[in-house]
């Protein structure tokens, strides 16, 4: 029986609830953590070997599914635009006031800038609604993957994952 | 339908403008770059029209291999324009069938 | 005539890495490539390679080819682009085409690094302006840095299809949708994903019906397959697209090999008829080696460290490099190929190899 990802092109709730990438929910009210949204056999480490505080395991095998270590996590936010497959998001659902934020990596141009109102958009492509970006990081150690941070409704954070500019 | 400032890519190099002619109306290119692109550039996607049926044929494999958009090029024809680089002055003709019996010298 | 201890068909990421690797141990290469810049495929991927380190993984693929090219610059490996290499005869001769003359060459090792072509799938209309390959999309986007069109319809969700697709948008296109006939996403899951999120949808099951337009293309239509790929009717949908991208399907370009006598055999997984080859990239004619696509289609990553596996056995053939250092340094480059050819992905492609490589015994 295929799973939904490999017809619908996206990953569905369900199938990253056990995901060994996504930090529990006490952890995400903590503070800004990764969250790892890469559940297939690729053979692929960088984002191991780029964590300088070893939060994540791939391990010797290098097709075994990242896993990551909540605690150790400092968000610093290097393997959001390190993974080749742009799988990985920062999550912080500490803000008060029901929101939350979510940083993407992004790699289109032009850049929205700090301050912009884009549409949020979840795994599938749907619209979530408005959110406004907050931050955008481009180094050139980032290599042209840029992150883009933007503000949702707590609810939100686990869902938007893209953003589309307004026009 | 030039990308102007690629997300990974930045700008793209090319060679001076130049001016060309396509079917007698004045266009403009980069000099080296395939003449398919720069019509391209210009809106033209159609190269040729087949010997029997006369159809419409444009840019397939962009890379030499499949013929589909071989053009009149100063008065030669079959010429692969996906790979022939422009140059000033260039008089570049929708070939139909197998082009003119004569190429020009 | 000119002699050469090697000679390479191909500057792709097969061939300049057999070039450097047989170079850097001394032997005289030679690279012929028909193309008028090297690289092949490998300067068209604006992606981050996968693998790890030792894979230069986090690389973009034309950030790697760039890096190949000055290491054989400085090994003094003799690159000739637009040639064509017209055939290869007994004892290592060979015939190549620089420009307008014919030229005469014989090497002592030929290493074949052609690559593949695409395959093609034709449909009502598929001979419209605006009807492209994939690698065609690729190359004027990529390369010469215009988009193909506004509006495309990718057809094939192999890793081809949805990279390209993601391509795409970043060239400022819109993709109107991912279709594959087969059931289920030929592609890595992360690049479905990533432009899943930006709204692409993917239907499965479906294969394209018609090209529609009366001088170039002004839309699709796709229909569903069922379970015996037949079209389902009643269930054609239409999308206005201006441009169709063929991504069906790559199939090795072995003509310089069945010219040879190379023996070739028919393995699916890997795109066609491949030619049989050893541990050592060896085909069953002595002396003519292949890697990269043509061995088998896989990825860049693969291409690279099996070139390295032929020039490592081509220098060691030829005397400069003895038994116990070859051995060693092939078993390293083996050791890199095993994390490659893991995984769901990997691993049929690695059970594929190995049967070509038992098909040397035949």
């Amino acid at each position: 029986m295929p799973r939904d990802y490999k017809i619908t092109g996206f990953l569905s709730d369900e199938e990253l609830k056990d995901s060994p990438g996504i930090p529990s929910e006490a952890r995400r009210k903590k503070s800004p953590v990764a969250a790892i949204e890469c559940l297939e056999d690729i053979p692929c480490n960088p984002c191991e070997s780029s964590c300088n505080v070893g939060a994540i395991i791939v391990g010797e095998d290098i097709t075994n599914l990242p896993h990551l270590d909540g605690e150790k996590c400092v968000a610093c936010q290097t393997c959001v635009y390190i993974c080749p497959g742009q799988a990985i998001f920062m999550v912080d659902e500490s803000l008060p006031d029901g929101k939350a934020t979510v940083m993407m990596p992004y790699e289109f141009r032009p850049l929205p800038e700090k301050g912009d109102l884009v549409i949020a958009l979840d795994r599938g492509g749907q619209e979530l609604g408005d959110a406004e970006v907050i931050a955008v990081r481009q180094t050139k150690r980032m290599d042209q993957t840029a992150t883009v941070t933007i503000e949702v409704p707590k609810d939100w954070s686990m869902r938007a994952r893209a953003i589309r500019l307004k026009n | 339908m030039r990308i102007e400032e690629h997300p990974i890519l930045g700008h793209f190099e090319k060679g001076p403008k130049v001016q060309f002619t396509f079917d007698g109306k004045p266009m403009e290119g980069f000099e080296g770059e395939p003449i398919a692109i720069a019509l391209r550039s210009n809106g033209v996607v159609i190269h040729r029209y087949t010997a029997r049926r006369n159809e419409p044929r444009g840019m397939f494999c962009a890379i030499g291999r499949c013929t589909d958009c071989i053009m009149v090029v100063n008065g030669r024809p079959n010429i692969r324009t996906c790979v022939e680089a422009l140059k000033s002055g260039m008089v570049v003709e929708t070939q139909k069938g197998k082009g003119p019996e004569k190429a020009m010298e | 005539m000119h002699r050469y201890e090697m000679i390479c068909v191909g500057a792709g990421p097969a061939g300049l890495a057999a070039a450097v690797e047989a170079a850097k141990h001394g032997v005289q290469v030679i690279v012929f490539d028909e193309n008028e810049r090297p690289g092949g495929q490998l300067f068209k991927q604006i992606h981050k390679f996968f693998g790890s380190r030792e894979h230069r993984a986090m690389e973009r693929g034309f950030n790697i080819g760039n890096s190949f090219l000055d290491e054989a610059n400085e090994l003094g490996v003799e690159v000739s682009l637009n040639s064509v290499v017209l055939g290869i005869y007994e004892n290592g001769a060979m015939n190549v085409m620089v420009g307008d003359r014919i030229e005469q060459v014989k090497a002592q090792k030929i290493l074949v690094a052609t690559g593949a072509s695409e395959n093609m799938i034709p449909f009502p209309g598929w001979t419209l302006p605006g009807v492209i390959g994939a690698g065609a999309a690729q190359t004027m986007a990529n390369i010469h840095g215009i988009r193909p069109g506004n509006d495309i319809l990718m057809v094939g969700s192999g890793n081809v299809g949805v990279i390209v697709s993601y391509q795409m948008i970043q060239a400022g296109s819109r993709v109107a949708a991912v279709i594959d006939a087969a059931p289920k996403i030929g592609g890595y899951a992360v690049h479905a994903a990533k432009i899943a999120r930006v709204g692409v949808p993917f239907l499965m099951s479906h294969t394209i019906k018609a090209a529609h337009g009366k001088d170039r293309v002004e839309g699709a239509t796709v229909i569903q397959v069922d379970d015996s790929w037949k079209p389902i009717t009643g269930t054609e949908k239409r999308f206005d697209v201006d441009t169709i991208c063929i991504a069906v399907g790559l199939n090795p370009m072995t003509q310089l090999l069945r010219m040879a006598g190379c023996k070739l055999t028919y393995v699916p997984t890997l795109g066609g008829r491949i030619p049989a080859h050893d541990v050592n990239q060896e085909t069953s004619i002595k002396g003519i080696y292949v890697a990269g696509d043509i061995s088998g289609i896989e990825e860049a990553s693969t291409a690279i460290i099996e070139g390295r596996i032929a020039g490592l056995a081509i220098a060691h053939s030829l005397g400069y490099l003895d038994e116990d250092q070859f051995l060693d340094q092939r078993e390293q480059q083996y050791q890199s190929m095993k994390g490659l050819r893991s995984g769901s992905h990997g691993e049929r492609r690695g059970k594929a190899k190995k049967y070509l490589n038992a098909m040397m015994k035949g």
